[in-house]
């Protein structure tokens, strides 16, 4: 059976013109995806876990969803300060599911953000955001910055779909007429097509950043001859582009929020597009990773006003990151039970987090085996958003969008469980 | 059967030409009845003033600006922390609060019925996520088009009945209620930077000025028999001088619709401005107002500014652009492909700035200057003048010339020989009050017919008491009497159910979502046309079969059909 405009649950570009072709419950075609989503999609179901798993007396058995359900509201309960955690690879109807349970538990509820593009609200909370949906870019955009991320690797249909090698209304020849502008750490494969690329020692983005503005604001004279290991003539010749085009539209990752300067870097580069939007039309967009984290922060914005590491331990909604965020919690062994949906911190988070998830009860809900599985003592089966659950997602440009589903393999998804969890905690917690 | 009784309210209900009369409401099922029988629930009004529901015909409560309006402000939502309680969701914000929060001040200001005054069509199911999160009010969105592609480019070939069956279609494919263009063209303009200054500027690339597109949408409006009129966020706000092209704008209305307007012009305030630069700023209310009061065709909202700290957020994307410059805060900006623009900034209205003072006789003007209180209707554009939970105290501005003299000697000491307002004395009655806030609005939205904004036989049941003894108060000595009174009402009835009481909330509640399906011919249906659905599939950034809003995503809903003549 082949479904068209099917939607990608990979990343943040949350592809939309996919076509699957599907034999009985095997995927057995994927057209217009790229390498990741496809891979994605052909895998999905397959190593899927067959029923919830429960760890007893050191060993693993299987369990029944009621079994499961009943145990992590349990677990819940019992905590004084519990945790949920991930939220960035489902849809948004589980996020708010979350959120409800996160407030009447007095629990803190945080996800990926926190990890990746948190430094980025850091930054638009102290000087905003211009933006733009994508297709305002594809239409406009004569100039492309990517800074701090690799798109080709881990966007792989970012430039064909929104930038450089889309079509655009007013550009006659888009692929010709577009320059690409690319910064990092080191050369990519995205930066060997670019028309400058700009190499910046590690640590230096803050430095490259401002010296740019200098020169945007006409202060070329406090600019030294290089700045983080970038030529001043280089520097001079990329803001003249950037002033220059038309409508510039720069795209950074975690290359720019997870490196030394953090949020400052990108408060920088959303001031040097500030300083660009007096002489031409300029936009800002962080490359969110998780097809849906995006859509974790808007869920969590409207219902708690935070857009992520919300503490509801005083009853009301309290944001402190670097306080309420994953992260700091476990690494001050704060929480004493742990809910992680769909996400992995087992592969990303630091030992010392890793280790504290292991001595208190943690539950999993993930359709795969894990990083993360070997650490919780329960995990929970559902059903992959996308292809056998459908939902909201945001895309990283907060364009939201209906994932469909396309497969029945009979697994429950996220909002299904999380509600039930939530309606045994409703019983003995009552609102 | 649920059946309830409000016993011995004093009501006042202008569209039923009630006008302060003791009597009981009895309810049946959510809808207001001939009597009921002795086992329904019995609320005793006490006498107190009773009235329809409040309706807000420009609000923004939800969608991508103002959700990120809140994301951008942690500092707002610090000063509107309450805690979980009950029914009720612990809340956050003062001037973008939380959808819960939204919700809940005004079911406890009595207000039940919302319109979200515009919805970015691409993402208009983010406004019905955060809809279906607004427990206690029934809401309505209306849909940007003042940059759209597919209309401007109609407009540019004469063809208004291609422009109705784009605007239709659109408005089915996001179940959005009415036409709203914000600046339009001027949001076209700004995805290069650029901005029109007025409605014979010409939108670069299309060939269209904003003159030629409220024309031919107000004739498209029409032509798919829509409840409510085009909803006009004029060119050039918040410029000094603008009050020419505001009334240049209104001179160009036709009156085509003899129950409603043809054109609601919102936020006039921000439309009323004289002086030729911020030295020569001034009030220009009276000729704007002169205008309205001669053309019947055309309603208004105050747009009504109030001191204190806001977030300000439209989708006029370079008005936000130069306000950030004049103000140096933080800025978001956020255009959407082929469709509209949007900013939002932070602002604190201050009475030690000039200008600030200004504005905020202006709005008073406009309400006071317009002779018909049917046609200006009581706004702040939420949040944009002020958060909505001020509306009490511009009530009671309005009817109190003691009150507003008081508030004068408080602002910037070179604003009277800027403005009108010290010499105007008039000074508003109940009735008056209870038509900008409900029946004029839900007139002017075109919401009467499904029962809102009035309490007639088989209107919804949509009641706010409150706590004023109409016989006992002199509103225009006990200003602060008023404020209380309409700050916290006594009870709030959402659809017969008894939803807010003396402040609390009493009930999580279910929202009706109220939208709009025109009718239109299969020759005029634009999903089955090649050029429309080409220009879809090759400019958006969303296929065409992906962009229609799915019925899942609206939980208890009214559609409105209308027989479109195309």
């Amino acid at each position: 059976m082949i479904h068209e405009d099917m939607i990608c649950p990979f990343c943040g570009c949350l592809c939309d013109d996919l076509v699957i072709e599907t034999e009985g419950t095997e995927v057995v075609r994927v057209d217009n995806a790229c390498t990741l989503g496809s891979h994605k999609l052909m895998n999905a179901g397959k190593h899927r876990l067959k029923a919830p798993i429960m760890r007893d007396s050191g060993r693993w058995r299987d369990a029944t969803y009621e079994e499961a359900i009943e145990y992590t509201a349990g677990i819940l309960l019992d905590a004084d300060r519990p945790l949920l955690y991930g939220w960035s690879s489902t849809q948004g109807e589980a996020q708010g599911a979350g959120v409800s349970m996160a407030e009447l538990l007095g629990g803190v509820i945080d996800s990926t953000t926190s990890v990746c593009h948190g430094p980025s609200i850091l930054a638009i909370q102290e000087v905003g955001h211009p933006g733009c949906t994508l297709g305002q870019v594809k239409n406009r955009a004569d100039l492309i910055v990517y800074w701090g991320c690799n798109p080709t690797e881990a966007h792989p249909r970012h430039m064909s779909r929104y930038t450089t090698y889309a079509d655009g209304y007013f550009l006659e020849n888009a692929f010709r007429d577009r320059k690409l502008i690319i910064v990092d750490v080191r050369k990519t494969e995205t930066g060997s097509i670019a028309d400058e690329f700009i190499q910046v020692k590690p640590g230096g983005d803050y430095a490259v950043l401002s010296a740019l503005r200098a020169i945007v604001r006409g202060r070329e004279d406090v600019v030294p001859p290089t700045v983080a290991g970038v030529t001043k003539e280089q520097l001079l010749r990329v803001a003249a582009l950037c002033k220059e085009a038309k409508f510039g539209a720069l795209f950074f990752g975690v290359g720019l929020t997870m490196s030394p300067g953090k949020y400052k870097n990108v408060r920088n580069a959303i001031e040097l597009v500030d300083e660009l939007n007096r002489y031409t039309k300029f936009t800002l967009t962080p490359l969110r990773g998780h097809y849906n984290v995006y859509g974790s922060n808007e869920v969590f914005t409207w219902m708690t006003g935070y857009p992520y590491a919300v503490d509801f331990s005083r009853q009301i909604a309290f944001y402190n990151p670097g306080e309420t965020t994953a992260v700091d919690i476990l690494a001050r062994k704060e929480c004493d039970a742990a809910l992680i949906v769909a996400s992995d911190p087992g592969a990303h988070f630091p030992k010392k987090c890793l280790e504290h998830l292991t001595d208190i009860p943690t539950v999993l809900i993930d359709p795969m085996h894990t990083m993360t599985t070997p650490l919780v003592r329960c995990q929970i089966p559902t059903a992959v958003t996308g292809m056998d659950a459908a939902g909201t997602a945001y895309r990283m440009d907060g364009v939201p969008i209906h994932v469909k589903k396309f497969l029945d393999l009979g697994y429950p998804s996220d909002t299904e469980i999380i509600t039930k969890i939530f309606e045994k905690v409703t019983e003995v917690r009552h609102p | 059967m649920n059946e309830l009784l409000v016993k011995n309210a004093y009501v006042i209900d202008p569209i039923n030409h009630i006008d302060g009369e003791v009597m009981d409401i009895a309810v049946r099922d959510g809808r207001i009845v001939e009597d009921v029988g002795p086992q329904a629930e019995v609320i005793d009004a006490e006498g107190c003033l009773t009235l329809p529901g409040g309706v807000d015909s420009h609000t923004h409560v939800c969608g991508t600006k103002v959700n990120f309006g809140r994301y951008m402000s942690p500092e707002d939502m610090r000063a509107g922390r309450e805690v979980r309680r009950g029914v009720k969701h612990a809340t956050s914000g003062y001037s973008v609060p939380t959808t819960y929060a939204n919700s809940y001040r005004y079911a406890i200001m009595g207000y039940t019925t919302l319109l979200e005054g515009a919805m970015a069509p691409l993402e208009a199911r983010h406004t019905h996520e955060e809809f279906s999160a607004t427990p206690l009010q029934d809401m309505m969105a209306n849909t940007l088009f003042d940059g759209n592609w597919g209309v401007m480019k109609a407009v540019s070939e004469g063809d208004i009945e291609r422009v109705a069956a784009i605007v239709g279609w659109t408005l089915s494919a996001v179940k959005g209620f009415g036409i709203k263009l914000t600046n339009p063209g001027g949001t076209e303009a700004w995805g290069y930077g650029k901005d029109l200054r007025c409605i014979k500027d010409e939108v670069p690339h299309f060939g269209v000025t904003p003159a030629e597109i409220i024309e031919a949408m107000i004739q498209a409006c029409e032509m798919l028999r829509l409840p409510h009129s085009v909803h006009l966020h004029c060119n050039n706000l918040g410029t000094p001088g603008n009050y020419a092209c505001t009334v240049g704008t209104f001179n160009l209305v036709p009156d085509l619709n003899k129950k409603r307007q043809s054109l609601y012009a919102t936020h006039v305030q921000f439309h009323s401005y004289g002086g030729s630069d911020w030295k020569t700023f001034r009030s220009k209310a009276e000729p704007v107002a002169y205008t309205v009061n001669n053309r019947p065709q055309i309603v208004i909202d105050m747009g009504q500014v109030m001191f204190g700290k806001t977030t300000t957020m439209t989708a006029d994307g370079p008005m936000e652009f130069n306000l950030y410059r004049l103000h140096h805060n933080k800025w978001s900006n956020h255009d959407v492909e082929l469709e509209t623009g949007s900013g939002i900034i932070p602002v604190l209205y201050r009475k030690k700035n000039l200008v600030n003072s200004i504005m905020w006789a202006i709005g008073l003007e406009l309400g006071l200057l317009v002779k018909d209180p049917w046609r200006c209707l009581l706004t702040t554009d939420n949040p944009n003048g002020a958060p909505f939970v001020k509306y009490p105290e511009i009530i009671a501005l309005l009817m109190s010339k003691k009150y507003r003299d008081a508030e004068f000697a408080t602002v910037h000491r070179r604003t009277e020989s800027r403005v009108d307002l010290p010499a105007l004395d008039r000074e508003m009655d109940w009735n008056e009050i209870a038509v900008m806030t409900r029946a004029g609005q839900a007139k002017a939205l075109g919401i009467t017919g499904i029962g809102k904004g009035h309490l007639g036989l088989g209107a919804e049941a949509d009641i706010a008491v409150y706590p004023l003894k109409v016989g006992e108060i002199d509103p225009a000595q006990e200003y602060q009497k008023i404020i209380d009174g309409f700050a916290r009402a006594k009870w709030t009835v959402k659809r017969g159910r008894p939803v807010a009481r003396n402040g609390e909330i009493l009930v999580h509640g279910e929202n009706t979502t109220i939208w709009v399906d025109p009718k239109i011919s299969p020759e005029h249906d634009m999903s089955r046309d090649p050029k429309f659905t080409e220009m879809f599939n090759h400019w958006y950034s969303v296929r065409m079969s992906n962009y229609p809003v799915q019925d899942e995503y609206l939980k208890r809903n009214l559609r409105i059909e209308t027989e479109a003549t195309i």
